[in-house]
């Protein structure tokens, strides 16, 4: 309990920290006046606009302004749009979040079995294989698997048309039929990760004092590896993964620009070729949000499943 | 008959070296002669597929794709080159302190480079492009500053096991000073554990510049760059011009297969050692 305390207090203090230096940041550089009068304002109207958005007072109290009502759920208007940025943003974060989550299912689904196989007979033909495979998928970036899923899929086979979004309300099954293969596009580099590090977690853990045990028992490799060294093999997957669905989230932002899905990482880059800093700075924050509750999360299942690190 | 004590380097630092140096020659050749002018267009080529005059076909201006991924491939290793150089020295510099000297600078450093490797790069890199506006310029800051913590880390970590050895504890004997000690006794030493972190990083620098072209913050529209290239060629995937891509993104492949290779042998090799 006092660990988890402990790590719920720093969870906050590191997200107001961020929103801070966020806020500060986009505050500073961010001027909308210029945009949104243009560069032949007379001073009257630009000291008219600051007053009505509040610009003249100080940034403490407009930080804890857009602090208190950010918490509310009230993101502020988009400067180029006019709307307000939580309705904009909201429908594009579930789609995101959606392709995330069957992302990392696929990885989780694909990796651990195949890793487990690999480690089963090392340097054997199928570990090899697995390895070759590996260091080439691990060259290749997300968004070129994505051009070539869209390539074999999309225009090939025909499976999907490239482009064309399918949204949930019209077409449930479409959408699923649609997601999947950017899903797959970000699984990929990320399966070849996780095999790759589930593969060697296993072949140290055979060779653990524990193991030769399990063996002068009478234990068969197989039996050694299914019931002794694959529990402690996976403790360091698992934060391993907790830590890919920050990066999955991250790889969404590239891989929604090639299937043209709408989601919040275009939003977030086409608002930052408009310089729309109120759009920008919500994205920024839900995006922050996400890895730091991820990364508590990680914290608190590793420390449940190795309970010595609470002792640390 | 003495052992020879250092292990053989293993295949994969041949194969990644190989490769990378083909690609090098290749871009530097690249420098001064390109089998086309990289931004001569002729609207009769357009879109014309792979062959023998044009090996990688086309683009829908007509221009040489191959001359272009040559020259593109040019401007991602130069941005990639200068974000290790300065990350690099700057991440190595601060970590021998740190490590060296410990105390309090080095427990609030380290928190900060735990909260910034606790973020996805390219999410930090979109994050700080749109602070700063997107440039040429400004991806070469925002790479190296986001590449800092990963040399920072390394160096610390390495320095504090090192500065603990005997002939740090002599060089100290015989009155030489910290400096000294950190960049003329123990750096040395250091090299076989930097060397696959320099490498990983560059191939890291060059994903993520390839990234950020490929997402329209990085160097400017009329610079072929291998990121914006891929992108600019999606649009002909479906209307019949699937080599555009497809080279582009081969060619990228196989930079950071070359460096990625290079990378994970070096640190075999050192691990060996």
């Amino acid at each position: 309990m006092k660990y988890f305390l402990k790590k719920l207090i720093t969870l906050i203090v590191t997200l107001i920290i961020i929103s801070f230096l966020a806020f500060c940041a986009f505050q500073l550089i961010g001027d909308p006046i210029a945009s949104m009068l243009g560069t032949n304002a007379t001073p009257e109207a630009v000291a008219e606009l600051k007053e009505s958005l509040g610009f003249n007072r100080p940034i403490l109290v407009r930080y804890f302004e857009w602090l208190t009502n950010f918490v509310k759920g009230d993101f502020g208007t988009s400067y180029s749009y006019n709307l307000p940025v939580f309705g904009m943003v909201m429908p594009k974060l579930g789609v995101t979040v959606f392709l995330t989550i069957i992302a990392f299912l696929l990885t989780v689904v694909v990796s651990i079995p195949l890793g487990a196989l690999a480690a089963r007979k090392e340097n054997g033909i199928f570990d090899r294989l697995i390895l070759i495979i590996d260091q080439v998928v691990m060259a290749i970036p997300p968004f070129f698997i994505g051009i070539l899923l869209t390539c074999i899929f999309g225009v090939a086979l025909r499976l999907f048309t490239p482009g064309l979004f399918v949204s949930f309300k019209e077409n449930p099954s479409g959408f699923i039929g649609y997601m999947i293969f950017p899903a797959i596009s970000i699984a990929i580099p990320r399966i070849a990760m996780t095999v790759k590090m589930f593969r060697s977690s296993i072949i140290s853990q055979m060779q653990k004092d524990y193991i030769r045990t399990a063996y002068a028992r009478g234990a068969n490799s197989k039996r050694a590896l299914k019931e002794h060294a694959i529990k402690n093999a996976i403790i360091p997957v698992i934060s391993f993964l907790a830590v890919s669905l920050s990066e999955m989230l991250a790889s969404c932002i590239v891989i929604e620009q090639i299937f043209s899905v709408p989601g919040i990482g275009r939003l977030l880059v086409s608002s930052i070729g408009t310089r729309d800093f109120t759009v920008v700075l919500a994205i920024v924050m839900i995006l922050a949000s996400w890895v730091v509750i991820v990364n508590f999360i990680a914290d608190i299942i590793y420390q449940v499943i190795d309970p010595r690190i609470r002792f640390n | 008959m003495q052992k020879n004590k250092i292990k053989k380097l293993n295949w994969m630092v041949y194969t990644g070296g190989i490769i990378t140096a083909i690609i090098f020659i290749i871009v530097l050749i690249g420098r001064f002669y390109t089998p086309y002018d990289p931004s001569a267009m002729n609207g009769q080529l357009r879109l014309a597929g792979p062959s023998l005059a044009h090996i990688m076909g086309c683009d829908n201006f007509g221009r040489d794709i191959f001359s272009r991924v040559v020259e593109g491939a040019g401007t991602t290793l130069t941005i990639a080159v200068l974000v290790i150089l300065i990350g690099a020295s700057v991440g190595i510099f601060i970590g021998a302190l740190t490590g060296y000297f410990g105390g309090v600078v080095d427990e609030v450093f380290m928190r900060v480079c735990d909260l910034i490797t606790a973020f996805p790069s390219i999410m930090l890199a979109l994050i700080i492009i749109a602070i700063l506006s997107p440039s040429e310029k400004n991806i070469i800051w925002c790479l190296a500053i986001l590449f800092i913590p990963s040399f920072a880390r390394v160096t610390r970590s390495e320095m504090v096991k090192q500065k603990s050895q005997n002939y740090v504890k002599l060089a100290k004997l015989m009155g030489a000073g910290s400096f000294r000690i950190i960049f003329v006794h123990i750096l040395p030493n250091m090299v076989p554990v930097l060397l696959p972190t320099i490498t990983i990083g560059f191939n890291n620098a060059v994903l993520a510049e390839a990234s950020m072209s490929f997402l329209g913050v990085g160097v400017s529209a009329n610079k072929p760059s291998l990121g914006r290239m891929l992108s600019e060629s999606q649009n002909f995937l479906v209307t019949g011009a699937p080599w555009y891509a497809i080279s582009v993104g081969l060619a990228i492949v196989l930079l950071i297969l070359g460096l990625s290779l290079l990378g994970e042998g070096l640190q075999q090799w050192r691990r060996n050692r």
